[in-house]
């Protein structure tokens, strides 16, 4: 008896086998790079091998010795003639902003000629090198390891004597931002659930042929290409667009008062919307599809109003479809970036943007890959929600 | 519902008409942004807004010159061509790997069956920008930047999610004793395959391959990360319009790009019903 069971094992698992390993060195693989880069920063360490070789012995907070001036010096002339000064600045920069000119003009103030004292000459290049913190900056970015990424994901920062302290308030960007995109997805869901109910209801409860017409209006949407989409909201939202125009014409504002409705936190909100409401209104209706007309019926036969029908009998067999729409929106939401690039402006953008953002032009990639691993983080927790209440295996395509 | 109605009193048929109300303005909300692009894609003139001469349906105010233009346009041209390529081949990968995934899936015995659902999954969910930049990462590093062959690669992956569920959707109401009678009849593993169980699957192996070409076709974000000048597809010409010099030839595509996505619709919708047809003849 075991040994055809254990044959059908092996046979249902060699079957997954080849996606399984396909989705394993493409997909999971990837994610396993982020999360190294989040932690492990070797550029620094291989650029300056020996200053934090004899950085090691240093007490940190003293002057450090005309050898250490010296292999420092020896060390940042080497990488300028292999133009990789820049990038190594731009690293300790992101620890003690002002590193980045201090070590390129130093370097070009030392230029080729060896001095009697090495010293000297680097403090007259710049007299932050008279001070312990450029110091400690270039140690403390010549770490292999680093947490300081996350600490930094979350505004926090290590001070000179290593303790955890917030970032001076100007510098405190990231939480605000993870905490507006929470926001805004919530708002979302919201909004989508108050416009995608009574339209679920609406088809759930039509003939078969309307019911098919209604739905069809939901799908060609969906269907449509993001970019379509967010491309027709800004045709229709911008100043010189359609909304405005027919605003201006009805005379309700006047052609000096247009109203900015994208390029803005107004461009995110209402083309977000539009483009999730169907993953909001194609749960609902799948679950109110299945609720018996005849229950609302025997509660007005039995002397109920429309409206207490509807809290005590209609709304409570709903809330299964309530609960997968809205976590399907709000996770949806979490993770946008397309639509917030394009229509967002400088204001409606969400922490998707901010990864974007340290990937492509700060070129940061330990913080965006430290925000990265941490919305993964959040997003994984919902879909272990999702689970729980519908099944992932469950999720409808159409 | 007509009959319940009925039985409910002035008040309610006046609530059933603010229902209808307000379903329209939403149903209105969801479909017209895609509307107007499409007449707008006609303009004569190069602005995102309706002229006078539109309006009055003047035939000089329309004009076919933004759909020239893009025909013409060799850089159109040789984005239509990448989408397609990479679109047909990661489809290709994804449908085959996809199907014998759900074949693995939908039999009772597969061991560990919650995990291995979730793991293939896991690409549909996880944010875009997350995956776009771990295979930014990983690609680089494997000397693959910038190649046809990551974007295959990484659209082929976002895609089999798309495959999987659809197909095991079909396989759900599959009678097993379809495939034991294949087998004591003598017919192989493939041959049972191939005879009894691909053409009841099939409306979702082509439905879920719609999917995911529909996903690669429209897919922007890896292309940004992964792809080069010469990888540019047409979502990716569609951002560049968009966010450097917008021009109404953007609207000629995105009128392409609705008509496209209502045939797709079209065949999804069309073989669902055959799908259901032909599941209810299976039992």
């Amino acid at each position: 008896m075991a040994r055809p069971l254990r044959s059908a094992r092996l046979r249902a698992a060699a079957l997954t086998l080849p996606l399984v390993f396909f989705v394993g060195v493409t997909f999971i693989a990837p994610l396993g790079s982020i999360l190294v880069r989040s932690i492990h920063e070797p550029q620094v360490a291989d650029a300056l091998p020996q200053t934090l070789a004899s950085l090691e012995a240093w007490d940190g907070t003293s002057v450090p010795s005309e050898d250490m001036f010296r292999t420092l010096a020896t060390e940042f002339r080497l990488l300028d003639e292999q133009r990789k000064l820049g990038s190594v600045a731009t690293r300790v920069n992101r620890l003690e902003s002002g590193m980045r000119s201090t070590m390129l003009d130093t370097a070009r103030a030392l230029g080729d000629a060896d001095p009697d004292s090495w010293r000297d000459a680097m403090i007259a290049a710049d007299p932050v090198w008279g001070e312990a913190k450029a110091w400690l900056a270039v140690r403390r970015a010549g770490e292999r390891f680093t947490l300081r990424h996350y600490l930094n994901a979350i505004d926090l920062d290590r001070d000179a004597s290593g303790n955890i302290v917030a970032q001076p308030p100007d510098r405190r960007i990231y939480l605000p931002l993870l905490f507006r995109t929470l926001g805004v997805s919530l708002v979302i869901s919201v909004i989508c659930l108050i416009l995608g109910y009574p339209v679920a209801y609406l088809i759930a409860n039509a003939s078969p042929a309307r019911s098919n017409l209604l739905l069809l209006l939901v799908l060609v949407p969906f269907w449509t290409s993001l970019l379509v989409r967010t491309t027709s909201w800004i045709v229709l939202l911008q100043n010189q667009g359609v909304v405005n125009d027919l605003l201006v014409a009805i005379g309700v504002i006047g052609d000096e008062g247009r109203i900015a409705l994208v390029y803005n936190m107004v461009g995110t909100l209402v083309a977000m919307t539009q483009i999730l409401l169907p993953f909001m209104i194609l749960p609902l209706y799948a679950v109110m599809r299945s609720i018996s007309p005849v229950h609302l019926r025997a509660a007005s036969s039995l002397g109920a109003t429309f409206r207490q029908g509807f809290v005590h009998v209609y709304w409570p067999q709903t809330l299964p479809g309530v609960a997968a729409g809205s976590l399907l929106v709000f996770i949806l939401s979490i993770g946008y970036y397309i639509t917030p690039a394009l229509v967002g402006g400088r204001t409606g953008q969400l922490i998707s943007n901010m990864i974007a953002y340290h990937m492509q032009e700060s070129l940061n990639w330990g913080l965006a890959a430290a925000l990265g691993v941490i919305l993964l983080l959040g997003v994984m927790l919902l879909y272990l929600v999702y689970n729980r209440l519908v099944g992932i295996e469950r999720m409808r395509l159409s | 519902m007509r009959q319940s109605m009925a039985s409910f009193g002035f008040g309610e048929r006046m609530g059933r008409g603010l229902h209808l109300a307000f379903c329209a303005a939403v149903l209105i909300f969801l479909i017209a942004p895609m509307l107007v692009v499409i007449p707008l894609s006609f303009n004569a003139e190069p602005y995102f807004t309706f002229t006078e001469g539109m309006l009055s349906l003047d035939p000089e105010a329309y004009s076919l010159r933004w759909y020239r233009n893009v025909i013409e346009d060799g850089i159109w041209q040789r984005a239509l061509g990448n989408s397609i390529l990479i679109g047909v081949a990661a489809t290709a990968i994804a449908t085959t790997l996809g199907v014998l995934a759900a074949l693995g899936l939908a039999n009772p015995a597969m061991p560990g069956r919650g995990f291995v659902t979730s793991l293939l999954i896991s690409p549909m969910v996880t944010p875009i920008i997350i995956s776009a930049a771990g295979m930014f990462f990983f690609y680089s590093r494997l000397g693959l930047g910038q190649t046809h062959l990551s974007l295959i690669l990484a659209h082929a992956v976002l895609g089999t999610p798309f495959v999987v569920i659809s197909v095991t959707a079909t396989l759900v109401g599959f009678d097993r004793n379809l495939v034991r009678a294949g087998a004591s009849l003598g017919a192989g593993p493939f041959l049972v395959f191939r005879r009894i169980q691909l053409p009841l699957i099939a409306p979702g192996v082509i439905s879920g391959s719609l999917f995911a070409f529909a996903a690669s076709f429209d897919e922007v974000v890896t292309v940004l990360f992964l792809g080069g000048l010469e990888q540019r597809t047409i979502p990716r010409q569609m951002w560049s319009g968009i966010r450097e010099q917008i021009s109404p030839e953007i609207l000629a595509v995105a009128t392409f790009l609705v008509v496209f996505a209502l045939l797709l619709l079209g065949a999804v919708e069309w073989l669902r019903g055959r799908g259901r047809s032909g599941a209810a003849g299976g039992e």
